[in-house]
């Protein structure tokens, strides 16, 4: 009898690519009991989820290569195992979901199909397989499941895509799921419903599981043991809660330290004066769709405002209708009094510099094309007011030390650069212009949370030496906490409620803001056991 | 659907129009096709009696709304050359290049398919090195060149089969093996090259995490994505076959549209000519119907 | 500062642009002799009629269908000669000229246009966009050959015409590649971001659109080029090209074509010719779709270092 359901020992993968012999992995080694939830913890690029594909024989192999290890199942070797009896074990013993259920789900097939293919494939009779395929919907909680059967996936919501995801994982009553990000791509109020139906159905079938993700607050909420991984080594394994307590390696510590949400709130500011920025009874239509249905908001000089809700609440069309990137159905936007909607396109030109953005993923809003200094300096080739040339180069290394780059890198183009430091590159760009006003549009979102949280600091360095307004446009709350003066939280197109930073966590006065905050998970395991168990008795008191 | 098929429907009546217009004015200034009809020492009477029963004597404009009332009640006019309705002549040559295209595209698109998805699947292999190459070089060859040098090659030295006409199944093989060679190289480009991008998509590593077998992830989860792209280029190269169509027939004699059209061009038989355009043009109109019907079938995405 | 990890090796090495394109140009054996090949046409084609002009046209009796291999007549007559006795070699070369200079020109001004006005279709929101579009559709909407055919026959097939219709026929391959890409480069967030800094239209298209979408363009113009010149050689072959006593490659298949089954030699060359700089360019082609993708350049990169 083997010792562990699942056992990874010393395994090393590599991966050959232009730069060189990637190590992605080194002597990397797990286990996973039945019954239990093990989360392997890292940030991008730290290997985390290639022992999963290892185990699930997801390796392109070349570019990858398996230089050593042992994968046991039930103490047998995976890897000397045939490939046919490797597919055997795909989707009948382990199982497994991904972070982005849309892109992993066939386009052109009915989903009824996609789920009963996972048990035809194992020998299951048609028939069959199509009865328990209704009963699975029905289980994840796809309502009106007869009709869902015939569904396509692009029919569905990002939370019901991946319940229909781990439907079909479950199909053959695997032993082992496998959880790549899975709840990611989600809302947060969705996250916690899903990750919620992941530990019921454990519960139910005594699966192993194995979660990877780079969220402290999943870890604290699902798992029991914890794998923290960081450049292709383990740097740190045990008990979820006590390695949250006790972190003995510098970087579990420093990734502890970086989550958000944990330091001192800003006081409240005083408002009197005039705003910098005011926006009236903003409406856009998108077809039959009401994107913005009447929203107001006023920024002051210097101030933060975060603007924050889930997928659809609107707050990107209002980031894009205050920048006239879409125009507006009706509303205003009065800026030093004049209205952004109304003016002439010459005036808007003159105002453009003041009101500067910053997008999501730096990796689009940079063009590839162009090299660093070309990025920074097209702010005055477009505007030669501000700079006359030939201070230009002083300038642009003056602006990359400022956001933490060096001068040389301005001949380079942006691919060279990693996430963290692309982002940099935008906001040094958007500096040029000496906006008084930037708009982030969900500007660390995309980055790793200890990169997050430089950037964030960046920003907040950068508002105090220039007395820089924000407009900060988030999906997650925790982000803002540390950061904004104001919070205004929106939904469906909507403000539900807008206060100073401390009332709004503190005192939410609107059921959906408290159910956003409860719905955020925290890093701290007992913090996160805490609030599940008073959801349990919340709902056990709740009338049947 | 509806506002979709109308739309199409005007742009193709609308090219067709003007190209009737063009044709039917640049014909007639090219020149009087009564000396190529009638012998050489034909007298003045007679020569004048043939334009007058042809109209020829008529203002352009006078011979063009003659023309369009004919067209409109399903009248296309006379063959001057086989003295027998246009449309006649025109159908039954069309008859014969459709059998030509319909039998090509099949064998084209089937082993362009089968063999592209299969060179997908071990992209750099030597089989997938070999159906790039192959398939470069076929893409790559003039169908007029090919065709002499095949009929030198296969009818002239190895008697194996005819030169041309169309009489048994051995008159189809050279024509249909010069006319498969170019749409078949780049089918199968494209083939391969969607193929590659749909075998590294995420659905497809769901697959390989259920446990599918190999042949099914290519020919079920993959090629049904892989051919969205692919069946847009096998509608134009349905249509181009029309192009090949008129080397081929050509060059084999064999009695088809793109002969007939030459012919017609070279005797000035341009009440044929019209038809052929006519004709061709609803020819593509209902490829490209079709290639829209194939789309909304094949991806649920797509509704007109 | 975790994040300012630098990528050391990838300092950019100034003086060596012109060598990575080779060195990944050597990557790919196949596109490397490619390339060999249409320089090799290119220079015929420049400087085949000035030194060989006359040799071309030259009749030598004696030589009438001489046959290819023998040194006889001259290096000249090492293809052989045709029916007036004229030595292949260099009528072969001769004829390069004409043959890439149609395809050429038809290339260019289809391309120009055609992107011209896909660009002005993707990017503008105007009606003249469903516009351009439909009169793409018109021309598409007839197969080529038979339009060239027919419009030729009655305008008198004229180098000028033969431009003219091969380049109309081929303005909506880059009428419908260049307003899909602008359509998707314009809701890129780069653009947004040009925008927000108030650049003007014309510096979005030409600074932000034009440079993203170029490579695709060039690549789709090599292979039209291939497209093109098989055209041209169709036409020609038909006797609805260019005419004697000027040449093609496609014009020398079709006056060998009487004499196939005594003198093959006679089509056989120039069709290799054609076979020959179509599959470079085909091959050329598809170098530059992976040697212009920044993200798939790699591959031949790494190529470069391994076979080097």
């Amino acid at each position: 009898m083997a010792d562990h359901l699942l056992e990874v020992k010393d395994l090393s993968v590599e991966f050959h690519t232009a730069a060189g012999t990637v190590k992605a992995v080194q002597n990397v080694s797990w286990h996973l009991d039945r019954g239990e939830t093990l989360a392997i913890l890292g940030e991008s690029g730290s290997g985390k989820s290639v022992s999963a594909s290892a185990v699930m024989n997801l390796i392109d192999m070349p570019p990858g290569k398996i230089t050593s290890g042992t994968i046991l199942l039930d103490g047998r070797d995976m890897l000397k195992m045939t490939p046919e009896e490797r597919r055997a074990i795909n989707g009948a013993k382990i199982a497994m979901i991904f972070q982005d259920p849309l892109a992993h789900l066939n386009p052109v097939y009915q989903v009824g199909w996609q789920i009963a293919e996972m048990m035809t494939t194992h020998g299951e009779s048609a028939e069959n397989a199509k009865s328990r395929a209704r009963d699975l919907l029905k289980r994840v909680g796809i309502p009106d499941p007869d009709a869902a059967m015939r569904k396509y996936p692009f029919q569905f919501s990002g939370g019901q895509r991946q319940r229909l995801m781990i439907a079909m994982a479950l199909a053959c009553k695997p032993d082992i799921l496998i959880a790549d990000e899975p709840t990611t791509a989600l809302d947060v109020t969705i996250q916690a419903q899903v990750l919620a139906l992941l530990d019921e159905l454990q519960q139910e079938t005594g699966m192993g599981m194995l979660l990877i993700t780079h969220d402290l607050g999943v870890v604290a909420e699902i798992a029991d043991r914890v794998v923290v991984m960081n450049a292709g080594n383990i740097v740190e394994t045990g008990d979820a809660a006590e390695v949250y307590r006790n972190p003995k390696h510098a970087y579990t510590r420093k990734l502890i330290d970086a989550a958000p949400g944990k330091g001192e709130m800003p006081d409240e500011r005083d408002r009197s004066g005039a705003p910098l920025l005011r926006a009236v009874g903003l409406e856009k239509n998108y077809g039959a769709f009401q994107a913005l249905k009447g929203v107001d908001l006023t920024i002051m000089p210097g101030e933060t405002v975060a603007v924050v809700g889930e997928s659809g609440s609107g707050k990107s069309t209002l980031a894009r209708a205050i920048l006239r990137l879409d125009d507006p159905d009706s509303g205003k936007v009065l800026y030093n009094d004049r209205d952004l909607l109304t003016i002439s396109d010459k005036e808007l030109f003159g105002l453009r510099r003041d009101l500067q953005m910053v997008f999501q993923d730096p990796t689009q809003s940079l063009n590839p094309r162009m090299t660093v200094f070309q990025l920074i300096s097209e702010a005055w080739v477009i505007h030669p007011s501000i700079l006359p040339k030939p201070q230009w180069k002083e300038r642009v290394a003056e602006l990359l030390v400022k956001v933490g780059l060096r001068p040389e890198m301005a001949s380079r183009y942006p691919h060279q650069f990693s996430g963290g430091q692309r982002q940099r590159i935008a906001i040094a760009r958007a500096l040029a212009m000496e906006p008084k006003l930037i708009v982030c549009d969900e500007a660390v979102s995309a980055l790793d949370v200890s990169i997050q949280a430089q950037v964030i600091e960046l920003l907040d360095g950068l508002r105090r030496e220039f007395g820089l307004s924000y407009l900060f446009i988030a999906h997650d709350l925790p982000v803002v906490r540390d950061f904004a003066d104001r919070v205004i939280v929106m939904r469906a197109g909507e403000i539900v409620e807008e206060g100073p930073v401390r009332q709004i966590f503190e005192a939410p006065r609107q059921p959906y803001t408290q159910a956003l905050l409860a719905a955020s998970l925290d890093p701290d395991p007992v913090v996160q056991a805490a609030r599940r168990d008073a959801r349990q008795q919340q709902k056990g008191l709740m009338p049947a | 659907m509806r506002s979709f098929l109308g739309k199409r429907a005007i742009a193709s009546g609308v090219s067709l129009l003007g190209l009737i217009v063009l044709v039917f004015f640049l014909s007639r200034l090219t020149g009087d096709p009564t000396n190529l009809y009638l012998p050489l020492d034909a007298s003045t009477e007679a020569r004048e009696q043939f334009r007058e029963m042809h109209g020829f004597n008529d203002p352009l404009i006078v011979q063009f709304g003659r023309y369009v009332a004919d067209l409109a009640q399903l009248n296309f006019g006379q063959s001057l050359r086989q003295a027998r309705p246009a449309m006649e002549v025109v159908i039954e040559a069309f008859g014969w290049t459709l059998c030509l295209a319909a039998v090509t595209m099949t064998i084209v698109t089937v082993s362009a398919i089968v063999i592209g998805s299969l060179a997908a699947f071990r992209v750099g292999g030597i089989f997938d090195r070999m159906a790039t190459f192959f398939s470069l070089v076929g893409a790559s060859a003039p169908d007029f060149w090919l065709a002499i040098v095949a009929i030198v090659i296969f009818a002239v030295n190895l008697h194996w089969l005819p030169t041309s006409g169309t009489g048994s199944v051995a008159h189809w093989i050279l024509p249909v093996s010069v006319l498969f060679i170019r749409p078949f190289g780049l089918i199968l480009q494209v083939v391969r090259g969607s193929m590659i991008n749909v075998l590294s998509s995420a659905y497809v590593k769901t697959a390989r995490a259920k446990g599918v077998r190999s042949r099914s992830i290519i020919f079920v989860h993959g090629l049904r994505n892989a051919m969205l792209p692919v069946i847009t280029v096998i509608g134009d190269q349905a249509a181009s076959i029309l192009n090949g169509a008129v080397v081929v027939e050509t060059v084999f004699g064999f009695p088809g549209i793109g002969k007939l059209m030459i012919d017609s061009i070279l005797l000035r038989d341009f009440t044929v000519v019209l038809a052929v355009i006519m004709v061709s043009a609803l020819a593509i109109f209902i490829m490209n119907l079709l290639i829209d019907l194939a789309y909304a079938m094949l991806d649920p995405r797509i509704r007109y | 500062m975790t994040d300012a990890r630098i990528l050391t090796e990838e300092t950019p090495k100034r003086s060596g642009a012109f060598s990575r394109w080779l060195s990944m140009l050597w990557a790919d054996k196949f596109a490397f002799f490619a390339a060999i090949f249409l320089l090799i046409v290119l220079l015929c084609a420049i400087l085949g009629p000035y030194f060989l002009g006359d040799a071309a046209n030259k009749m030598n009796l004696r030589g009438r269908n001489a046959a290819p291999f023998h040194l006889r007549h001259g290096i000249m007559y090492v293809l052989g000669a045709d029916a007036l006795g004229r030595p292949l070699l260099a009528r072969v070369i001769v004829a390069a000229q004409n043959t890439i200079l149609v395809a050429a020109a038809a290339v260019c001004a289809s391309a120009l246009l055609g992107s011209a006005l896909g660009l002005v279709a993707g990017y503008s929101r105007r009606s003249a966009a469903q516009w351009i579009m439909r009169l793409g559709d018109v021309i598409m909407s007839f197969p080529s050959l038979l339009l060239a055919v027919i419009v030729l026959y009655m305008l008198e097939p004229s180098v000028a015409n033969i431009v003219l219709v091969l380049a109309i026929t081929r303005i909506p391959i880059y009428l419908r590649t260049s307003r899909a890409e602008t359509l998707e480069i314009r809701e890129r967030m780069f653009v947004q971001a040009a925008k927000v800094m108030g650049a003007s239209n014309t510096r979005i298209i030409f600074r932000h659109i034009l440079p993203v979408m170029l490579p695709t363009l060039v690549t789709i113009a090599t292979l039209d080029f291939a497209f093109v010149m098989l055209a041209e050689s169709s036409l020609s072959f038909l006797g609805l090209g260019i005419q004697a006593p000027e040449i093609t490659w496609g014009l020398m298949v079709s006056q060998g074509r009487p004499y196939l089954t005594n003198a093959w030699w006679l089509s056989f060359w120039p069709g290799l010719a054609i076979i020959l700089t179509t599959l470079s360019l085909n091959l050329l082609s598809n170098w530059m779709r992976i040697a212009l993708d920044p993200t798939q350049r790699w591959r031949l990169e790494m190529g470069g270092r391994k076979n080097g």
